[in-house]
């Protein structure tokens, strides 16, 4: 659908975010296999023409936005005073999302490679790798790989000869999903409350310290050395036209075979669940799908057919891409629980800044528990979209509409759900 | 307060930022790995040795909620319940660990050894149920494996 028609598009190759290969992790694993061929490609291309390789392949962020890479890239002011930094959003936070994990654990060089490249191309000679503070153990992963990295020269000063130094550094979170906000996450690394920023200035002029700034995920710096390895023009044919790439698809909730999965952009979500993760325990029918972490809109198991995991596609349905971390209910679940239990997250994790936010969500998530325990009154279901609404598109940041967008859609696709939780003596008690 | 190989830490990590505030986080973490626990005399001494008010330091470790302001038992069991665990059991792993430790949720037993505390999602959406000791994580559990786990654990 996505796909021109008389375009040829790449739909296989050997997996290469997350190959099979043992002790890919290690540097010298990495090496044989080719490791650090495209740093040394891009070190000897002008900086400009690295950004506009990464422009041309069309590679979207894959920390929840979507965001063009190669333009965010060029936001970054060429002429400045100022030192430049990049900011390495390994956060991960959002329910349902496990995917940079993944690539800590059994690729951290091709990061490392990602980041430097990137660091090269935006003239940047400090980049901060922020992890969450749960990954205590993947962060031990990262700084190792990081330590060969630099034994190795590919990090630090004059990497491979070429006169250009970065250093790269990882920073440990406390515990704290805002903070995978970008502005929250330049609060944050400044030693600050993980507070979002007031945009404009947006981070390219008026970052962490004042300095101009880029923040992108994990998994999209990752990408970047497969686009100057093997060109954007094999990049941009991978997978969905408009969204190109290999994408990390977690699977979890109730799947036979739950996991990370790497695939290209533009998979069928059906195709996805029955052959990636194997089905449905039991072989019961789907209810729900979460397709891109716990504030994408849900979809109901009954209108999949056609939908895929792609930006374009997504959105045509009334949902979002997000981080890809798919969340499937089978037909015995309580709806109400997960979002009730959404809610809470997001009620928890508000860093009260906002009024409608620090309010609404609490209120969202009282007046849900009264569906879970059987005294929702009837009007509670409009109540409930009203707060929603009024959160949504009032906040500093995104998380009040990542609190909203999931209630919002769980009532729309089945407000069924809720009206059979209505008591039917509190209904009359209220009128 | 701090040991000598963590003051050299700090010396170390002071090169990494252009500001001492930047530290903040890095060196409560430091200083929670030595104390166990974050303390307010724990929070002066860190407000000293960087130069910031106090208040700063107080502000950051109550965001945080990875910064503990009491110590906790011997071993801390973080059990995830959000929705990717919800849906593969994580209630009756709670309801079990419970039950068996004779404590509810945030609470932490007489013989200070275990703390149970529901968490966030931990990025363990593939393998749950789950729940953490420390930086462990321990994945895909069942009554008879949570079982396994707390006699090693011991
Ligand atoms: C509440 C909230 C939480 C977020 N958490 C993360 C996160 O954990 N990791 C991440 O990469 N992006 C996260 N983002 C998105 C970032 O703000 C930012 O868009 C992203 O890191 C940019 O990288 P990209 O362009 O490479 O996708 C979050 C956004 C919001 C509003």
């Amino acid at each position: 659908m996505t796909a021109e028609p008389t375009e040829e598009r790449v739909t296989h190759w050997d997996r290469i975010i997350l190959p099979d290969i043992r002790n890919f992790h290690t540097i010298d694993v990495y090496l044989a296999n080719g490791g650090y061929k495209a740093l040394k490609k891009a070190l000897e291309m002008k900086p400009e023409d690295v950004t506009d390789q990464v422009k041309k392949s069309n590679l979207r962020g894959r920390g929840g936005a979507c965001f063009p890479t190669g333009l965010k890239w060029t936001f970054m002011p060429k002429q400045t005073t100022k030192p430049k930094y990049l900011c390495v959003n390994g956060d991960e936070s959002e329910p349902g999302t496990f995917k940079d994990r993944e690539i800590f654990e059994r690729n951290p060089h091709l990061l490392i490679e990602g980041i430097v490249i990137a660091c090269y191309a935006m003239g940047i000679t400090t980049a901060y790798l922020y992890i969450r503070g749960e990954y205590g153990k993947w962060v031990r992963m990262v700084e190792k790989a990081l330590m060969d990295a630099y034994t190795n020269g590919f990090v630090g000063q004059n990497i491979c000869g070429s006169g250009f130094s970065t250093n790269i550094y990882v920073h440990k979170g406390a515990g704290a999903y805002i903070c995978g906000e970008e502005s929250a996450l330049m609060n944050s690394l400044e030693g600050q409350r993980g507070y979002p920023r007031v945009k404009p200035p947006f981070p390219a002029q008026n970052g962490v310290w004042g300095c101009p700034t880029t923040i992108n995920n994990v998994e999209t710096l990752a990408n970047v050395p497969v686009i100057i390895d093997k060109g954007w023009e094999w990049y941009s044919k991978v997978g969905a036209a408009k969204h190109p790439g290999p994408i990390l698809v977690g699977v979890s909730g109730h799947v036979n075979r739950p996991g990370v999965y790497e695939m290209p952009t533009g998979e069928p979500l059906l195709e996805i669940i029955y052959r990636y993760a194997g089905g449905i325990p039991g072989d019961k029918a789907i209810k729900a799908v979460i397709p891109g972490g716990s504030s994408t809109m849900i979809l109901r198991g009954d209108q999949l057919e056609g939908i895929r995991m792609d930006a374009e596609s997504l959105k045509a349905a009334g949902s979002s891409v997000g981080t890809a971390g798919m969340i499937v209910m089978d037909e015995d679940t309580d709806l109400i629980k997960v979002i009730t239990r959404i809610s809470k997250f997001y009620y928890h994790e508000s860093c009260g800044q906002c009024t409608p936010c620090r309010e609404g969500t609490g209120w969202l998530w009282k007046i849900l528990k009264r569906f879970e325990t059987g005294q929702a009154r009837k009007t509670d279901v409009d109540l409930l979209m009203e707060i929603a609404n009024n959160i949504e598109g009032n906040t500093i940041c995104a998380l009040g509409d990542a609190a909203a967008w999931p209630v919002q859609s769980m009532i729309r696709r089945f407000r069924d759900e809720f009206e059979k939780r209505v008591v039917a003596e509190v209904e009359t008690a209220v009128a | 307060m701090f040991t000598e190989e963590n003051l050299k830490k700090v010396e170390e990590l002071k090169k990494r930022y252009p500001t001492t505030q930047a530290l903040t986080l890095p060196v409560l973490w430091l200083a929670q790995e030595q104390f166990g626990y974050v303390s307010e005399e724990t929070m002066k001494y860190v407000a000293n040795l960087l130069h910031v008010p106090f208040g700063h330091i107080l502000g950051v470790v109550s965001f945080y909620t990875m910064f503990h302001r009491e110590p906790c038992g011997r071993h801390h069991l973080e059990v995830c319940t959000n929705v990717s665990c919800m849906l593969r059991g994580s209630d009756q792993i709670v309801n079990h660990l419970e039950k068996k430790l004779g404590i509810k949720m945030g609470e932490t037993t007489k013989d200070k050894r275990w703390t149970l505390s529901e968490v966030e999602c931990m990025g363990s959406c593939g393998s749950a149920p789950m729940f953490a000791v420390g930086e462990e994580y321990y994945e895909n559990l069942s009554i008879d494996k949570v079982d396994q786990i707390l006699t090693e654990l011991k």
